[in-house]
């Protein structure tokens, strides 16, 4: 008896999470409510069902997601009775630091990546499971399963331990932290087949309807609320529109789409030409952009 | 588009492993690239980045520069090399397939058994320009080792050879004499070029001469699912699921067999039994459940069970030992010594243990047998393995997930090795340990002392024997029962076959630590006198003692000093190159980070060294 490729994925990304859980004392769930980090919640569900999983979710909010992801994200965790730590990091609030004023990479750094470290320092968490694919990006097509960072959360993509087998070493120093993938080799459609077979709720913004954006460097720009300032020639427009991956809306950009459904998206994805993470304007800022970041202590 | 049809081919599909073994420039990353191309695995946008960057780092001109596609980290697309193992996916009507691409550099034997470690199949590419190189002998044999049944010899760049049969029927003829060696379950030849195209997706029609199918329909054409139906079910414990309601379960994932509702299984550490009441699996409950899937199971009663156990449904299938024999890579800079104490990670448990013998070291261009005292970075040995409590495994033959272990060393954390389980050694089972009835307790009632280990450590020249000889007359003038273990005199009997390699030295501890433990035992207080350079070596040393019963002396002299008294003369013959492996000089001294007692040797004089060592006895009640 053998499994299909998706019965075998779903066991081995089971397992991983079992691993972490049995392994470090305090570990969490990277929660950016995004259609990898749900079905990375469904299958934590399952590897501990009938009982509730047995740690906490993180969600590093940069008061730049879309309004429909935080409504998405309270109402699952009212629905799973889950436990949700929010973190935003209040020296940017301060600060105000924001894409539009400070752009992506500023923003990215101070929202994101400088917030996820406090809240890491902040609750003492020895481990901390990502939503991240291999097929994804180049440089995460060559990090571990178990992600190794150092006492400044870096990751030194030079220096990583061998990974055999299914035996992940979890041994770590005092304040040596994990970031750990339990999708690594899932790819975008498998992620998408999953969603469809299993029936997991994604955030709506992900289904084609029609909403306000402003065209912007080739980018269609949803506006989400009356901080997009809107420059002289450009204008709003209702366009039937979806997104591909969602991150902080004047980053992320939006697709023409009529695909309203699941299989609709599955049909457009594997008619499509363009990776997902195109949308990103984060990959891009500049070469390698994505490695830099991830040293850096970017997930 | 049909979306039903679509579904039912998508969940027909199976999951294939690949991995790419080749030397530098043999063309895999090109090769990677094809496939990824061909399959219409890479996007627009993804081609259009990667043009670019073939302008700026590419090797073939205007053209698009398929391996920059693969090569994924910065460093490396400006150096224009595969630093590490990096996984690709891609599928095809039949088949998902994951890739592990490694590098084929010589020092980089630790990242292809990795890949390795997790493939099906392994496609050995050759260069059909340079035919078999030494690399090649290399990656068969890493493949045959890692048990990858199923191999393809891709005999790239047949464009460069105007597509000639003999060229290729001479690498088969090659490849056929190495492979003798070796049981795979199966091997193809594909002529190819993966630059061009032919073979790989399509039928090259460059190559009338060759009948046979592409690369791409010869590996979905490989059964590689070994079916384990009739073998007993078994399943390592990884989480114990208990809820505040009744329910309490184990969750594991099932690595062989199959297991139904009501049948019986055994505890293997306890031997008690249970039946099985209920199945969860990510479908939910269920009557059965097979090999590889993820499952909670609950039983008709309470036993105990825990992470680090294994349940079955035979108990003879499952071994359980301290001691074992296997093959041995080693994966880190540092070198693997024998008798040194090391973290040995299982499927759900962590051991301390240690090599006892290198047997021998294997020559993998060669496939010799070598004698070894130690092993380097990407050295393949075979050895045997002592624990210090016994572990349940199958040989990695019959199972790799309960066959394999990786090493890990206790002071960094970072993985050091990895090993492939051969078989137990009963060694352990026939000596069975003598209880005393006159007792370590007994012994020093008699003595009116408390035994005790003093171990000096330090440089040579730096005063250790001195002040332990001070000591001992004064311990001697107090009637106290003592005796001194210095590392010149041990030499010359006890230890006088060894020399001064860092496999040696650690023997060298080993037997004087164990001397010592026996005295220790004997009821006397025991001063060690000993460079002992090694962190690993006096912690193993500390391990044998019970608690407070091992006194770590730091005699702290810089380098500079003990050169400058150098009493044997040795400093000189180490500086003038006559005395090898000298401790300071060429041979790492290793300072003791917590020791219970650090002696400053520029500040005082010996005999107010002794005195410092003789009050901490007293306050600490040992005297």
């Amino acid at each position: 008896m053998t499994f299909n490729h998706l019965k075998k994925l779903e066991s081995e990304s089971i397992y991983i999470i079992r691993e972490v859980a049995a392994e470090f004392t305090n570990p969490v769930m990277l929660y950016s409510i995004g259609k990898d980090s749900s079905v990375m919640l469904h299958l934590a569900i399952k590897a501990f069902a009938p009982n509730k999983i047995p740690f906490k979710l993180l969600h590093v909010d940069t008061t730049w997601k879309f309004k429909e992801m935080i409504k998405f994200r309270d109402q699952t965790i009212k629905e799973n009775n889950l436990d949700l730590i929010v973190h935003i990091n209040q020296e940017g609030v301060n600060n105000k630091v924001g894409p539009i004023t400070h752009g992506s990479k500023t923003h990215t750094d101070i929202m994101k990546t400088q917030s996820l470290k406090q809240a890491l320092n902040k609750y003492k968490f020895d481990a901390a499971f990502g939503g991240a694919r291999r097929d994804e990006e180049k440089s995460r097509a060559k990090e571990r399963i178990f992600s190794f960072r150092d006492t400044n959360h870096r990751w030194d993509p030079k220096n990583q331990k061998p990974e055999l087998w299914n035996l992940f070493n979890t041994k770590i120093s005092t304040n040596e932290s994990v970031r750990i993938f339990p999708l690594s080799n899932w790819t975008e459609v498998d992620v998408w087949q999953y969603i469809y077979q299993e029936n997991i709720a994604i955030v709506p913004l992900y289904f084609a309807a029609k909403r306000p954006v402003i065209k912007r460097d080739d980018m269609l720009i949803m506006v989400d609320d009356n901080r997009l300032e809107i420059k002289k020639g450009e204008k709003i427009e209702e366009k039937l529109i979806r997104f591909r991956t969602l991150g902080c809306y004047p980053l992320t950009g939006a697709v023409e789409s009529k695909a309203s459904s699941i299989e609709e998206i599955i049909i457009e994805l594997l008619e499509s030409k363009h990776s997902e993470r195109q949308g990103r304007l984060i990959d891009s800022d500049q070469i390698g952009s994505m490695e830099i970041k991830k040293q850096d202590g970017y997930f | 588009m049909d979306l039903k049809k679509f579904f039912i081919n998508q969940n027909s599909k199976k999951q294939l492993k690949i991995l790419t073994c080749g030397s530098v420039d043999d063309g895999k990353s090109t090769l990677i690239g094809r496939l990824l191309f061909d399959s219409k695995s890479i996007y627009s946008d993804q081609i259009s980045q990667t043009k670019f960057e073939s302008e700026k780092y590419g090797t073939q001109g205007k053209e698009i520069d398929l391996a920059l596609l693969i090569d994924g980290l910065q460093a490396e697309r400006e150096q224009g090399i595969t630093i590490d193992v990096a996984y690709r996916y891609f599928e095809t009507e039949k088949c998902k397939f994951i890739i592990a691409d490694t590098p084929g550099h010589q020092e980089y034997t630790r990242n292809m058994a990795t890949g390795a470690s997790n493939s099906d199949i392994g496609i050995v590419l050759i260069d059909a320009t340079k035919g078999i190189l030494d690399q090649t002998r290399r990656h068969t044999f890493i493949l045959s080792l890692l048990g990858v049944n199923h191999i393809v010899i891709a005999v790239n760049k047949m464009d460069l050879l105007n597509y000639d049969k003999k060229n290729f029927d001479n690498i088969v003829h090659s490849f056929e004499k190495l492979s003798k060696n070796f049981n795979f379950l199966s091997k193809r030849y594909i002529p190819m070029s993966a630059l061009i195209g032919d073979n790989v997706f399509s039928k090259s029609k460059k190559m009338p001469w060759y009948a046979d199918e592409t690369l791409i329909s010869t590996l979905e054409s490989f059964d590689i699912d070994k079916s384990s139906i009739g073998e007993e079910f078994s399943m390592p414990i990884q989480w114990v699921n208990r809820s505040s309601s009744d329910f309490r379960g184990y969750s594991g994932t099932i690595s062989s067999g199959k297991i139904n509702i009501n049948d019986e299984i055994t505890v293997v550490s306890s031997g008690e039994r249970a039946k099985v009441r209920k199945i969860l699996t990510p479908d939910g409950n269920a009557e059965f459940s097979f090999e590889n899937q993820a499952v909670t199971i609950s039983l008709d009663k309470e036993i105990d069970i825990s992470r680090g156990d294994i349940i079955t449904t035979d108990l003879d299938k499952i071994k359980i030992a301290d001691q074992f024999s296997a093959h041995l890579i080693w994966m880190h800079k540092d070198n693997m010594l024998p008798e040194r104490n090391y973290i040995f990670r299982f499927i759900n448990s962590y051991i301390n243990g240690k090599i006892t013998n290198l047997e021998y070291k294997i020559n993998i261009n060669s496939y010799e047998k070598i004698a070894a005292k130690s092993l380097e970075l990407n050295d393949i040995a075979y050895c045997k393995i002592a624990l210090s409590k016994p572990t349940f495994f199958k040989s990695y033959i019959q199972n790799n997930q309960l066959g394999s272990f990786v090493i890990i060393d206790q002071f960094n954390n970072l993985t050091v090795g990895a090993g492939m389980i051969d078989f137990e050694l009963r060694r352990s089972s026939n000596i069975s340990w003598h209880d005393m009835t006159i007792d370590k307790k007994k012994r020093s009632t008699l003595n009116s002392q408390k035994p005790c280990a003093l171990w000096f450590t330090g440089l040579s020249g730096s005063g250790k024997s001195t002040i332990a000889n001070i000591l001992e007359q004064k311990l001697h003038q107090l009637n106290k029962r003592t005796y001194l273990l210095d590392g010149d005199n041990i030499r010359h009997g006890l230890n006088k076959d060894l020399g001064f390699t860092d496999a040696d030295r650690v023997e060298n501890i080993r037997r004087v630590a164990e001397v010592s433990k026996l005295m220790t035992d004997a009821g006397l207080i025991t001063l060690i006198s000993f460079i002992s350079p090694f962190k690993s070596e006096r912690r193993m040393a500390r391990d044998l003692f019970d608690t407070n019963e091992f006194i770590e002396i730091f005699v702290d002299t810089p380098i500079e000093e003990c050169e400058k008294r150098d009493p044997k003369g040795l400093y000189k013959k180490a500086r003038s190159g006559i005395l090898k492996n000298f401790t300071g000089i060429d041979s790492d001294y290793e300072v003791p980070s917590d020791p219970e007692i650090k002696l400053k040797t520029l500040l005082k004089n010996p005999e107010e060294l002794a005195d410092e060592v003789l009050d901490f006895l007293k306050v600490n009640n040992i005297i």
